[in-house]
């Protein structure tokens, strides 16, 4: 990581992406049930920069895409339970990532589920209402799903897409 | 296990692992039956303690305004601080959202409810319509 101007230009693109998949998902209602919840589709991106340089950077993606997606298109609500999905899914990648224990699909799944499960941590605390909990099951089984996709289509870029700092 | 284990006689270097990939795809699919379970446990715990209920309670940002007897219908227009609103309707034993002036209309697309704990959550209005009563657990913290 010499090149600061390539690391730049390459976290630009990062947070694009993410940005452009974070507005795919607020077209896409994860479940008529579950409001306000989201898939976690940039997750692919945090994969991605989890597995080509570090959990800093995909922090960094992370926390900047939460905010301008916030900006762009959510309110105070929609931040507070993108910013807690953001935040768990990327503290459970990088710890089942470390672990060495899991493929990356398998961390790309964790992920998921752990991005749904915090969304809902935050509606409990934030509504005052533990049965939101009782939405956790049909969220555990949507992050399995989406999970497992975004680690398939992560495992192809990790490997196809040439970093210099690779 | 990880990066300390020694590997011929050399310390194997940061972020080299030990584990191969067969056996972390096998891993995967142990973590992906274990969600599977902790789903389906969750599930089974929600469905064999819900009951009936006997009113529904409407709560805005968690703190209760109102409540009305499951077994009489009536049409209720509920009004948020910020002067938003939510029509609710109960009739035949269920209550539900017909209407409501939130971006995401989540709430009127929510199945009518009926059973003790189920709910109606309007996100973007901090509304929630919750079923109390009828002897199921009480899970009001
Ligand atoms: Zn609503």
């Amino acid at each position: 990581m010499k090149c600061t101007a390539y690391r730049i230009t390459l976290l630009g693109v990062s947070v694009a992406a993410a940005m452009v998949l974070s507005y795919i998902e607020t077209l896409i209602p994860l479940s008529i049930a579950v409001p306000g919840v989201k898939m976690g589709l940039a997750n692919l991106v945090m994969v991605f920069l989890l597995y080509k340089l570090d959990w800093k950077h995909a922090a960094a993606v992370s926390i900047i895409r939460v905010l301008l997606t916030a900006l762009l298109f959510g309110n105070a609500a929609s931040l507070a339970y993108s910013a807690s999905g953001a935040a768990l899914s990327l503290i459970v990648m990088s710890l089942l990532k470390g672990s060495g224990a899991f493929s990356s699909v398998g961390v790309s799944m964790a992920g998921a589920v752990s991005h749904n499960a915090g969304q809902i941590i935050m509606a409990v605390l934030l509504t005052g209402t533990r049965e939101i909990a009782w939405w956790l099951p049909p969220l555990i089984l949507s992050g399995i799903v989406t999970g497992l996709a975004i680690g398939a289509v992560g495992a192809v870029l990790i490997s196809k897409i040439k970093l210099k700092t690779d | 296990m990880r990066s300390k284990a020694v590997f011929g006689g050399r310390t194997r270097p940061k972020g080299s692992l030990v584990i191969s990939m067969k056996n972390r795809i096998r891993n995967d699919i142990i973590l992906a039956l274990a969600l599977l379970l902790a789903a389906l446990a969750v599930w089974g715990v929600v469905s064999l303690t819900r009951k009936t209920g006997e009113y529904a309670v409407v709560l805005i940002n968690g703190e209760e305004t109102a409540r009305y007897p499951l077994d009489k219908d009536a049409v209720v227009e509920i009004e948020t601080e910020d002067g938003h609103v939510n029509t609710l309707v109960i009739k035949d034993g269920e209550a539900s959202v017909t209407f409501a002036d939130c971006p995401d209309k989540l709430c009127v697309k929510q199945r009518a409810i009926k059973r003790t704990g189920e709910t109606i959550i309007c996100l973007p209005h901090k509304l929630v319509i919750r079923i109390e009563g009828g002897g199921g657990v009480d899970t009001v913290v």
